[in-house]
C-alpha cells in the first residue's frame, strides 16, 4: 500500500554543498511524517511561470519529523540541467512546490538478516536512512558507495554515523578502491552471508548488482531512476518491463509500482525495448 | 465604477464576486455544472488525481483513449521536455475495453464522477466495436472519439487528417451508441483546413468537437544524435501549443457558432481557460499542466470564475465566443 501523497508548499530551511551535490532541507507538513526509505518527492522547478513544466523527482534522503520546523525532508540534488541548477541555487526561506511521499518504499526483512546497501553516485542518498531502519530491525548492514570520482561519492559521513562497514569505490581511484561497486560486492556479500542487497543508482549498475545478488542466492531490491513526467501515475512515461506474479511481463509504471522493485522482476536487458512477449505488445503496430 | 468594464464593447457590466458567477455550461443538450475537464491521456482514469482534489467537483474526467485490445504502448523513452511543453509517444498503453469497463469505468461510476470516455481504433469497424461496448452506459457524460490514430486500412494515414476517414469513424461510433450519448470528435490542428474536418465530423453525427490534440513533433538527442523518443516522432503539448489551439477554436466557432467545443491545448491558468472560452469553447480541458500541478483542474476552475467575474460576466455561457463579437464590432 502506498501512503497517500499530498501536494504542499514547503519552505527551504537550509542548502548545503557536499562534493558535487547540494543537499536541500525542506520543511513540509504531511510528507516527512509518513515517508519511508525508498519513497520520493517531485518538485516543480523554475517558478510559477516556468517553461520547464515537468516536476523533478528526488528520492527522500532523510526525514526529521521532530524538528522545530515540523516535518523536514532532505533531498540531494545533482545540478546537471537547467531544472536541477535552478533547484541547487535556491536559498533558505525560498518556497518549493512538493508532491509526496510517492512510490513504494524498500521492503524491510521480517527477520534480522545481513544486508548490503549499494549506492551509485547520489543514488546512495536514501541508503543511510534505510540503513538506520534496517539496524533498528536487527539487520546487519554493510555499505558500498561508488562513483566516477571522489566528489561524486555521496553519503560517507552519514553512512559512518549509522554503523556497519563502508567500502568506497571510484572509477578513477581518487577515493577508496579503484573500480566499481560491483567489483567489491561479491566479497562484501560473502563476508557476512548477505541475504538481501539494496541498491540505488544508474540502471547498468542495478542490472549488474542484480546479477551478482542472484549468483549468490540473495534477493536484490533495486530503486530505479526512470525519467518521469508526472510521478503520480497518470502519464505512463516511466514504464519498465516488469514480470508480474503470474509470470507475465507488463509495461509497469515505476512511479506507482516502484521505484523499488525486486530485481528478479525487472527485465534489465529489455529496458528501452518492446519484446514481443510483453502483455499487449501484439496489439501495437501503427502507433 | 458603473459603465467601465474590461469587456470592451458589448454590455458594460461591473465586476461580479466570483462566488456569484454561474460557471455551469452546456455541451449541446447536456448541462455540465462545472467547466473544467481533464484532457484525455493526462489523467489516466481519474483515481490517482483523486488524492489531490475532488474529481467529482470538476466538469469531468476524460479518460485515456481506450482501444479494443490491451496495448503495451511503445518502448521507452516515451517523453521529452521541450520549452513550455513536452513531447510524448506513449502509444496508447491501456488494458483494452473489457478490463477498462470492469475496473476503471466501474470505479468512476461508483465514485459518481462525470465521465467522458475517449475511444480509439485502428479501423473504422474497430471504432464501432469499442463504442458498442459503451452503448448501455447511459450515465456517461459523452464519448470522445480520438481520431488521431493511424488507419491501418489506409497505409497508416491518420483518420483526423482526412475528412472522409474522420466521417467514417464518427458515423460508425454514432450508429453504435444510443442517441442520448453525445459524441465528441477530437480534432487535430495538424491539417490545412480544420473547419473542413469539423464539418465532416458534424455531418457524420458528432454533437461537438474537442480540440486540439497534440501536434506532431520531434526532439533529437544531441549526445546520441538520434530522436529522443523511441518512436521517432511524438505529440507536442503544453502552453507551447496554446495559441494554435486558440486559433483552431476561433476558426471552428466562427463557422459553427452553435457547435459545442471542448477547448484544450496548454491551459495552465483560469486566464488561459477564459481565452479559449472567448474564442468559442464551451468548456476547457486541462492536460499537460496536470503533470506540473496535479491539483490544476480544481485551481483553474476557481481562477476561471474569478476571471469571468472581473470582466462582469455573471454566466460563463455569456462569454462563449465573446471575442468574435468584440472583434466584429471593432471592424
Amino acid at each position: 500500500m502506498n501512503n497517500n501523497p499530498v501536494q504542499t508548499i514547503g519552505k527551504i530551511i537550509g542548502v548545503r554543498k557536499t562534493g558535487f551535490y547540494s543537499v536541500i532541507s525542506i520543511a513540509c507538513a504531511g510528507i516527512a511524517e509518513t515517508a519511508r526509505p525508498g519513497q520520493f518527492v517531485t518538485v516543480a522547478v523554475g517558478g510559477e511561470n516556468s517553461s520547464m513544466l515537468l516536476r523533478r523527482a528526488f528520492s527522500i534522503a532523510s526525514v526529521d519529523d521532530r524538528s522545530s520546523y515540523g516535518g523536514v525532508i532532505d533531498i540531494v540534488v545533482s545540478a546537471e540541467g537547467p531544472g536541477t541548477r535552478w533547484l541547487a541555487s535556491r536559498k533558505r526561506d525560498d518556497s518549493l512546490d512538493l508532491v509526496g511521499p510517492l512510490g513504494k518504499p524498500y521492503p524491510i526483512p521480517k527477520n534480522p538478516v545481513a544486508t548490503v546497501l549499494v549506492g551509485g553516485g547520489y543514488g546512495a542518498a536514501n541508503l543511510p536512512w534505510l540503513g538506520k531502519v534496517l539496524i533498528q530491525r536487527g539487520c546487519r548492514i554493510d555499505s558500498i558507495y561508488g562513483a566516477a570520482t571522489d566528489l561524486k561519492v555521496y553519503g560517507q559521513l552519514e553512512a559512518r554515523r549509522i554503523g556497519g562497514s563502508l567500502t568506497i569505490t571510484t572509477e578513477d581511484g581518487s577515493l577508496g578502491t579503484m573500480g566499481r561497486v560491483t567489483d567489491v560486492l561479491p566479497d562484501v556479500m560473502a563476508k557476512h552471508n548477505a541475504a538481501v542487497v539494496y541498491a540505488c543508482g544508474p540502471m547498468p549498475m542495478l542490472s549488474a548488482v542484480a546479477q551478482i545478488a542472484q549468483d549468490n542466492g540473495a534477493i536484490a531490491q533495486v530503486a530505479v531512476e526512470e525519467a518521469m513526467a508526472c510521478g503520480i501515475g497518470v502519464c505512463m512515461t516511466c514504464v519498465l518491463p516488469i514480470i508480474d506474479e503470474n509470470g507475465i511481463t507488463k509495461m509497469t509504471r515505476s512511479c506507482i509500482s516502484g521505484p523499488v522493485f525486486d530485481a528478479a522482476q525487472v527485465r534489465f536487458a529489455d529496458i528501452n525495448r518492446l519484446p514481443s512477449d510483453v502483455y499487449g505488445a501484439d496489439a501495437m503496430g501503427g502507433h | 465604477m458603473v459603465g467601465t468594464s474590461l469587456r470592451g464593447s458589448g454590455p458594460a457590466n461591473a465586476p461580479i464576486d466570483s462566488l456569484l458567477v454561474d460557471s455551469s455550461t452546456q455541451l449541446g443538450s447536456v448541462r455540465i455544472p462545472a467547466p473544467v475537464f481533464t484532457a484525455s491521456g493526462c489523467a489516466a482514469s481519474g483515481q490517482e488525481l483523486d488524492n489531490f482534489f475532488d474529481i467529482a467537483a470538476i466538469g469531468g474526467i476524460v479518460t485515456k483513449s481506450i482501444m479494443l485490445r490491451a496495448r503495451s504502448g511503445r518502448a521507452t523513452p516515451r517523453m521529452a521536455e521541450t520549452p513550455s511543453g513536452m513531447l510524448n509517444g506513449i502509444g496508447l498503453q491501456g488494458p483494452g475495453i473489457d478490463d477498462f469497463l470492469e475496473n476503471d469505468l466501474a470505479w468512476l461510476q461508483a465514485r459518481k464522477v462525470r465521465t467522458v470516455v475517449s475511444i480509439a481504433g485502428n479501423t473504422v469497424e474497430e471504432y464501432g466495436r469499442v463504442a458498442r461496448r459503451l452503448r448501455e452506459l447511459d450515465w456517461l457524460t459523452a464519448v470522445e472519439v480520438n481520431i488521431s490514430c493511424p488507419n491501418v486500412e489506409s497505409r497508416g494515414q491518420v483518420f483526423a487528417c482526412d475528412a472522409a476517414a474522420s466521417a467514417a469513424a464518427i458515423t460508425e461510433v454514432r450508429r453504435a451508441l444510443t442517441s442520448s450519448t453525445p459524441v465528441i470528435a477530437k480534432l487535430t490542428a495538424d491539417v490545412t483546413d480544420i473547419v473542413g474536418i469539423a464539418r465532416s465530423a458534424i455531418d457524420a453525427g458528432a454533437d461537438g468537437v474537442a480540440m486540439i490534440n497534440t501536434l506532431l513533433a520531434m526532439s533529437i538527442d544531441l549526445d546520441q544524435m538520434r530522436p529522443v523518443l523511441s518512436g521517432g516522432t511524438g505529440g507536442l503539448s503544453g502552453p507551447a501549443i496554446r495559441p494554435v489551439a486558440v486559433r483552431a477554436i476561433w476558426q471552428v466557432h466562427a463557422e459553427f457558432p452553435n457547435l459545442p467545443i471542448l477547448g484544450m491545448g496548454g491551459v495552465r491558468s483560469g486566464a488561459d481557460a477564459l481565452e479559449m472560452i472567448l474564442a468559442g469553447a464551451s468548456a476547457v480541458s486541462v492536460g499537460t499542466t496536470i503533470f506540473n500541478d496535479p491539483s490544476a483542474p480544481w485551481r483553474i476552475q476557481r481562477e476561471l470564475r474569478e476571471e469571468l467575474g472581473k470582466r462582469g460576466f455573471g454566466k460563463l455561457t455569456d462569454a462563449i465566443g465573446h471575442a468574435h463579437t468584440v472583434f466584429e464590432a471593432s471592424k
